[in-house]
């Protein structure tokens, strides 16, 4: 089983979302990581990007895969994580914590409903 | 419906994480690629190799038989010993890369890549049908009698010998397998059944390799992690074996070899006994050796941070001519160094330890530089 907070929201595509006013934070979830195993690269979108939701934006690579994110929603690339771009190996052991990629300003808050219920993920990844 | 091996049912009772690899379902790691290579540099891992493929060959004149089919001198591993060596096509191409062990007098057991079985196999049959003394050889596809294990790592040959000891009263044994030479074979009892057990691997540390018949692999299998784990050995997947042997520069078939690439392009000219009479590709490679090749295999490292390098990214040579010279056939992040490494195929100009290539990396070049094969070379101890 693995970790699913109950205070975010997930795409299917397993990025997680958690928001803040008019901006989110993304990362990956725990079962990704979990999927994905050891990480050792991550490359992160450039500050002030605008991106669309379902925009691949950023590249997870494990020893084995290359693996892109996706923009869970649409807006501009407020910031970046630079710690987890020095170590990769964060996403693993806290991917909810330090293991976040990128924050965004939604330009079509909308669009948090499409996104998937704690219950909903944990249904989708057999849980 | 891809094959299983014997030990599928081990790797599920292990929590192995099963991938499709070259037909087979197979571990591709067990707790992670990292910590399983880790293991195996520091202490010992065992691994499940049981996809690949035997074929026996035996006569009077089986020797001569493999001296014509492949490319090393047969006749210097006598029985006892096993030999890496490469079998090739009349353009020099490699069929496979295998192991020929020596098991006995006029024994011999090939053991062949897993995705290979199939046209090694047809191959060999075919230079058989055309050998003058085929009556005084026996070719036998005997992949699916047998599974296969390897165990290795620096701490094996600690408990090697608690694992699979002599029989008593059986006088034919060799001496206990850990005063076994690199590259030895031998014949060894276990539940009754004759096992082959040979020194070598497929990792860059000492280790064993055993052969046996699949009634008993799971057995084995059993014995070694039990007999292993207080000596720190993991089971491993396909993932920690292939970056350990990409950091030793070994090559994989399907990566640095295939039928339209020689031996002396990959760079195992030392493999190749041009020397020893006519063999199947000889003219070819005796011509490459004398004028030259336009590609070689060589082995790289990144100079800083990056993704790692993968099957078919461009190779760019760095100046004064900035261009694309070739493609990554192997790679990955190396556990035991941090960095990407790996091989590919460039004009022999490029092929130099100390010429600056680039590695385009999803549209962006990043710096690297042609070494020495190995790229990872063990720390001396003391």
């Amino acid at each position: 089983m693995t970790n699913v907070p109950s205070d975010l929201k997930y795409a299917r595509s397993h990025e997680w979302v958690r928001l803040s006013g008019d901006t989110v934070t993304v990362g990956i979830t725990d079962h990704a990581q979990h999927e994905l195993t050891d990480v050792v690269f991550v490359e992160l979108p450039d500050v002030g990007r605008r991106v669309k939701a379902g925009e691949a934006c950023a590249v997870v690579e494990s020893v084995k895969t290359a693996s892109d994110i996706y923009s869970p929603v649409s807006g501009e690339i407020l910031e970046v994580n630079k710690a987890v771009a020095d170590n990769p190996a964060s996403v693993n052991s806290e991917p909810y914590g330090g293991g976040w990629f990128f924050k965004i300003k939604l330009s079509n808050p909308g669009e948090l409903t499409h996104l998937l219920s704690p219950e909903s993920y944990k249904a989708q990844i057999g849980q | 419906m891809l094959k299983r091996t014997p030990l599928f049912a081990a790797h599920q009772k292990l929590g192995g994480k099963l991938i499709e690899f070259g037909g087979w379902e197979m571990p591709v790691h067990y707790t992670g690629i990292l910590e399983e290579h880790q293991a195996v540099r520091a202490a010992a891992g065992l691994f499940d190799i049981s996809h690949m493929g035997e074929v026996r060959v035996r006569g009077p004149k089986a020797q001569d038989f493999l001296n014509h089919a492949l490319t090393n001198e047969v006749r210097k591993a006598p029985a006892g010993r096993g030999q890496y060596t490469l079998m090739c096509n009349e353009r020099g191409g490699v069929v496979d890369d295998l192991y020929a062990y020596h098991v006995g007098p006029d024994d011999f057991l090939l053991v062949i890549n897993a995705s290979r079985i199939e046209d090694d196999v047809a191959w060999l049959q075919k230079q058989h049908a055309g050998f003058a003394d085929g009556g005084k050889v026996q070719l036998e596809n005997a992949s699916d009698e047998f599974g296969a294990v390897a165990v290795q790592g620096p701490r094996v040959a600690e408990f090697i010998d608690q694992c699979l000891a002599r029989l008593p009263g059986s006088e034919s044994m060799a001496a206990p397998l850990s005063l076994l030479e690199k590259n030895d074979v031998t014949v060894f009892g276990f539940e009754g059944e004759n096992i082959y057990v040979a020194r070598t691997g497929y990792t860059g540390e000492d280790g064993f390799e055993v052969v046996a018949p699949v009634e008993v692999i799971e057995g084995v299998w059993n014995r070694i992690l039990e007999v292993g784990r207080p000596f720190g050995l993991k089971p491993c997947g396909l993932g920690a074996r292939d970056t350990l042997r990409t950091e030793m520069c070994y090559p994989l078939y399907g990566h640095e070899l295939d039928e339209n690439t020689t031996p002396i392009e990959a760079g195992l000219g030392f493999f190749v006994a041009l020397d020893k009479g006519d063999f199947i590709g000889r003219s070819v490679l005796a011509g490459q050796k004398e004028q030259g090749v336009s590609k070689k295999c060589v082995a790289f490292k990144i100079a800083g941070k990056s993704a790692p390098p993968r099957p078919h990214y461009p190779i760019w040579s760095a100046g004064p001519e900035v261009k694309q010279i070739g493609e990554v056939v192997s790679g990955t992040q190396s556990p035991s160094l941090g960095v990407g490494i790996g091989m590919g195929y460039v004009p022999p100009q490029f092929a130099k330890p100390g010429v600056a290539i680039e590695i385009e990396i999803r549209g962006k070049r990043f710096a690297a530089v042609v070494v020495q094969k190995p790229v990872y070379r063990k720390p001396t101890r003391g």
